[in-house]
């Protein structure tokens, strides 16, 4: 059996050549970067270097811009929570969107609680925020608008620039989290008017358990992790230096090999996508044809549930997701392709791939000669299948 | 996630399909929810003697439904009323929790095939 991995977004593996760079930090360099000797310093003197690597990454000016968290959940949490504490003075309102990740939308909500009006913006068919209704939604008392860089189920990338310019424009403070669009797409923070941007590591082949905010300079926020002081006091605790090194040197080969890794992969993309939408019928795509990460091949097959399709493919050495309710903690279809407008019906018929560093042409191809049957036979075994599909 | 008994009746549905001239069929679930199951029996001298599914959903819900068939075929009206939700999810090595409720509805689908066969005998 054929082995085909086509889960990247929800975990790579990390890349060997960062796992490499890792190693000598876990028993011969193991030194507290907060400490005076030696074997602390050269601690405190790879995490830096790793500090200028994922400061390049993004385009930032300075590697004092960025701050090491524990991945893309703290991240979040500490940008959304620490610019709505810090500036509450000023205002207590704050604008999302309705497609985001739940540690943007869950902080929301409990923001809301501590007393924080919420603006959700809604996106179109394709996933696009409407950048119009934003500016809309924007009040004397607004301190942070929050918006993904690019949607990680349904492959969408949004406009940051001209959002960007909203948010600068009536001096806002604007959050992004880039968690799926790292490595994807060039991430350019001054010119896209990004005051804060979550990545975490394991999403561009470093470790998982590490993260990191870029915080532009002068942009004011308050930290959720009190203690020591590391990280400028903005996330205390002792850092983890083997996984720093790991995602700087992950930040530094993604840096180095995006263009022509995302020209490769938008290719199998659509290879995967034109082959599967013309070998099967009832079949569609979720998300914008073009404005689209490279990585993503989001697709939705009617009469038939996401869990079986995951299920059937991973018999087959295929490993996918979907954003069915059956696969989710909540029995609730994603609450992305709701907002995209799927009614619940379609939404369970979702299947989700996202490509990766070492998905080949081979591996696409494998999956366009199996699924066909596969969707035909769960289409076979489902009441709701037309009878003419079956003949 | 699912044990390996649930997975061997999604690999291999048993008794998959429709019975064109059934005398009894259920119907339960809800597309929106994302499960339906469609169950026909056919009875003989008071006995399942053939039955079939059709499912909408996820590898729970077939594997319950080609489940619910093994476990009624053959069986009186009076038995087959008496398989419950639990007696299916226990004869496939159980289901995670989260699968007992919205999944497992083939017991369900039984019995309303066999009230509709009831009702078209004209038995209370």
């Amino acid at each position: 059996m054929k082995k085909a991995y086509m889960d990247y977004g929800a975990g790579t593996l990390v890349d060997p050549r960062v796992l490499e760079a890792m190693k000598p930090y876990f028993t011969e360099v193991f030194g507290n970067p907060s400490s005076v000797h030696s074997l602390g310093q050269e601690a405190k003197r790879a995490m830096e270097e790793s500090r200028k690597n994922v400061a390049d990454f993004v385009g930032a000016e300075t590697k004092e811009e960025i701050i090491f968290t524990s991945g893309a959940t703290e991240s979040n949490n500490l940008a959304i929570k620490g610019v709505a504490y810090r500036n509450r003075n000023r205002g207590n309102h704050i604008i999302t969107t309705t497609i985001e990740h739940m540690s943007v939308i869950n902080t929301f909500k409990y923001l809301q609680k501590e007393g924080f009006k919420t603006t959700y913006v809604t996106v179109d068919k394709y996933g696009i925020v409407d950048a119009e209704a934003l500016r809309n939604a924007i009040t004397d008392q607004t301190i942070l608008v929050s918006v993904m860089y690019a949607n990680g189920e349904i492959g969408t990338v949004e406009p940051i620039k001209e959002i960007g310019e909203i948010a600068h424009e009536k001096n806002i403070c604007f959050h992004v989290d880039a968690v799926a669009a790292a490595g994807q797409v060039p991430i350019d923070v001054i010119n896209e008017h990004i005051d804060l941007l979550s990545l975490s590591s394991n999403d561009f082949y470093g470790p998982k358990g590490v993260g990191a905010l870029y915080i532009k300079t002068g942009t004011k926020i308050q930290p959720i992790i009190h203690g020591g002081g590391q990280e400028r006091g903005l996330r205390s605790g002792t850092e983890n230096v083997p996984a720093v090194v790991g995602m700087g040197e992950a930040a530094k080969i993604s840096k180095r090999e995006m263009e022509s890794e995302s020209v490769r992969l938008s290719e199998l993309r659509d290879r995967l996508i034109d082959g599967v939408l013309d070998r099967i019928p009832h079949s569609f795509l979720n998300g914008h044809p073009t404005k689209r990460l490279p990585n993503n091949a989001n697709l939705r097959f009617g009469y038939i549930e996401g869990e079986s399709l995951i299920l059937s493919l991973d018999m087959e050495g295929v490993a996918t997701s979907s954003g069915s309710a059956c696969t989710s903690k909540t029995l609730e279809p994603s609450h992305v392709l709701l907002a995209i407008g799927l009614a619940h019906e379609e939404a369970h018929g979702s299947l989700v791939f996202t490509l990766g560093r070492w998905t080949t042409k081979d591996q696409i191809d494998y999956v366009l000669k199996i699924l066909p049957g596969i969707v035909r036979r769960l289409r076979a075994i489902s009441p709701l299948t037309p009878k003419e599909l079956l003949r | 996630m699912y044990s390996e008994k649930v997975m061997e009746h999604f690999r291999n549905p048993r008794n998959m399909g429709e019975i064109p001239d059934a005398d009894g069929v259920g119907t339960v679930g809800n597309p929106v929810c994302g499960d339906v199951m469609t169950v026909y029996i056919k009875v003989k001298e008071n006995r399942i003697a053939d039955i079939k599914f059709k499912t909408f959903g996820c590898g729970a819900a077939i594997a319950t439904s080609s489940m619910i068939t093994e476990l009624a075929k053959g069986k009186t009206i009076d038995e087959a009323l008496k398989i419950t939700r639990g007696d299916v999810a226990e004869s496939l090595g159980g289901l995670p929790p989260i699968k007992m409720h919205c999944s497992n509805l083939a017991a369900d689908a039984l019995h309303e095939a066999i009230k509709d066969y009831q009702a078209k005998k004209g038995v209370k």
